[in-house]
């Protein structure tokens, strides 16, 4: 399992969840959980995904997702979840 | 599992604070580059360090896109030239020809700095040494990526002042030689102290030669991060405030082991160590001195800047090593003048001086550097700036350096624009009286009483 960690931030409206599941099923990526929360009034999404049968490389996905939400007006970025757990877990 | 805060976080500080890697560097020993004659050692540098270094700049962008962290620089260093160049080598020329080798390299694997055209002379020099320093005036201007250090002190052996006073003609020859750039020779220059054999930052990395054959060291940065952190200790004590750079310290160090481990596996090259270092950046929200000021002072250079700066330096490294598994290089706090915006506007408001600069280098790593100082200063002057520097490493077992550029054409009141990375500075007075007499003594200043360990 390649558990990789998405993050929507960006203003709240209709369809935000639905379009990234969108992409994401039709790459073949399993979504593993799903957390959101409002901060300074900024819709947060975090989705924990697994990537290891994705039909394409991460970079590709990154940019593929970057563009999704350019197009629908919010950021989107995908990261290992190494990372977190490296900072905040001993 | 990990929560949607902890996401939260790590991404503020990484898009909001400037969290970065600063940089992957690349150890490479050029022990086994020596050949029959000039050509044979430059072509056998270049197969070397074009073979070994061919995947970093790619492997460097791969990692950074699988964590979302920026790795800003990807960089190469090499063992000090004056040892690989010296059987071959019998004219400046000839060195000169090996820096030209160096910087093509540089630019076919991608690299923006190839350190290592140094010399270790803490001692005495070899004459490959001698002619080794005396080309990097012209070496420094023909090239672009070529990065340059002399260790001319250390603990274990006092201080080469013939080197320190030569270095000194040296710096004034690269400012005049670069002088269309403000001298922007002299900024690919670093003069050590106690130089470690495993530091990643640019201009003094180089690859020591008790360092295996290749290496990758990773430096650390994120003064923002720190920063931001400690707004939430306002009005607290000193235990609060500690406790918080602490584990900022540690929040960022880890990333910077996740990015060496994974980058050493992906290039099969051994990891190294983690430099744990503060390393600003001209960008408003990524500065040492704007951390001082979060501590409680009006601007860096301000009375209590060196207590502030020793317990910010101290933290860092007390955060930091637990985070990693070897640390090494510089790591401390850095305090270069043009790279950092608020050390600039100290300056400019008359808060920081050259002397309160050399007292804070006494307390973190590394020493004086990018400070912009006259045109005109004489070569001796600059000798007993380094000399006062290599002093303060050797007694306080501590590395230290200097960077300085005398900008040719230009004084105090003008600013000298470096560009990039590097930044811009104000020209810094420069004390007038003279240490002529002293620095033409010739010699060396002998070891400290406390070296004597054995």
């Amino acid at each position: 399992m390649k558990k990789t960690i998405i993050t929507v931030l960006g203003k709240d409206k209709v369809g935000i969840i639905a379009k990234v599941c969108v992409y994401l099923s039709q790459n073949n990526i399993n979504i593993l959980d799903i957390a959101q929360t409002i901060v300074d009034g900024y819709f947060n999404m975090m989705m924990v995904v697994d990537i290891s049968e994705a039909s394409k490389d991460q970079s590709r996905i990154n940019e593929e997702l970057g563009d999704l939400g350019d197009e629908i007006g919010v950021q989107i970025r995908a990261q290992s979840e190494e990372i977190f757990n490296m900072m905040h877990r001993l | 599992m990990i929560g949607i805060n902890e996401v939260i976080e790590t991404n503020e500080m990484i898009h909001k604070l400037n969290l970065d890697v600063r940089t992957i560097t690349m150890g490479i020993s050029l022990l086994d580059c020596v050949g029959a004659d000039v050509k044979e050692t430059c072509d056998k540098i270049y197969e070397k360090i074009t073979s070994s270094a061919k995947n970093l700049v790619k492997v460097g962008n791969e990692i950074s896109d699988k964590y979302g962290i920026p790795i800003v620089n990807k960089r190469i260093s090499v063992t000090p030239i004056a040892l690989v160049g010296g059987s071959v080598c019998k004219t400046e020329e000839d060195f000169i020809e090996i820096a030209k080798k160096l910087d093509e390299a540089a630019t076919v694997c991608g690299v923006n700095f190839i350190g290592g055209y140094s010399a270790l002379v803490s001692k005495g020099m070899t004459k490959a040494d001698e002619l080794l320093i005396r080309s990097i005036p012209k070496a420094l201007a023909c090239t672009g990526r070529v990065c340059s250090s002399v260790n001319t002190g250390s603990t274990k052996t006092g201080i080469n002042m013939d080197a320190v006073k030569l270095i000194g003609e040296i710096i004034c020859e690269t400012a005049e030689l670069t002088k269309d750039n403000d001298s922007l020779g002299c900024a690919k220059f670093v003069v050590f102290c106690n130089a470690p054999d495993d530091n990643p930052f640019m201009a003094g990395a180089f690859h020591g030669v008790t360092e295996a054959d290749r290496i990758i060291n990773v430096g650390v940065s994120g003064p923002g991060v720190v920063k931001a952190a400690i707004e939430h200790a306002r009005g607290e004590n000193f235990e609060v405030l500690c406790e918080t750079i602490k584990k900022t310290a540690f929040k960022i160090t880890r990333v910077g082991q996740l990015v060496a481990k994974e980058a050493s596996e992906r290039l099969g090259v051994p990891f190294g160590i983690i430099d744990l270092s503060l390393a600003p950046t001209p960008a408003v929200g990524d500065s040492v001195g704007e951390i001082l000021e979060e501590i409680g002072l009006e601007y860096a250079g301000a009375p209590g800047t060196t207590a502030a700066l020793a317990m910010l330096n101290d933290q860092v490294k007390k955060g930091g090593v637990m985070a990693s598994s070897y640390v090494g290089g510089l790591s401390g706090a850095f305090i270069p003048v043009s790279e950092d915006q608020r050390m600039i506007d100290a300056v400019s408001a008359g808060a920081l001086t050259l002397e309160k600069l050399e007292a804070m280098t006494c307390v973190c790593s590394v020493g004086l550097d990018m400070i912009a100082i006259p045109g005109d200063t004489k070569a001796t002057t600059i000798s007993g700036i380094i000399a006062d520097e290599m002093a303060l490493g050797m007694v306080n077992q501590k590395t230290t350096a200097v960077r300085i550029i005398p900008v040719i054409g230009k004084t105090v009141g003008d600013k000298a624009e470096f560009g990039g990375l590097l930044g811009y500075a104000p020209i810094m007075p420069v004390n007038q009286y003279s240490c002529e007499k002293f620095i033409n003594r010739g010699g060396r200043i002998p070891a400290p009483i406390h070296s004597f360990k054995n």
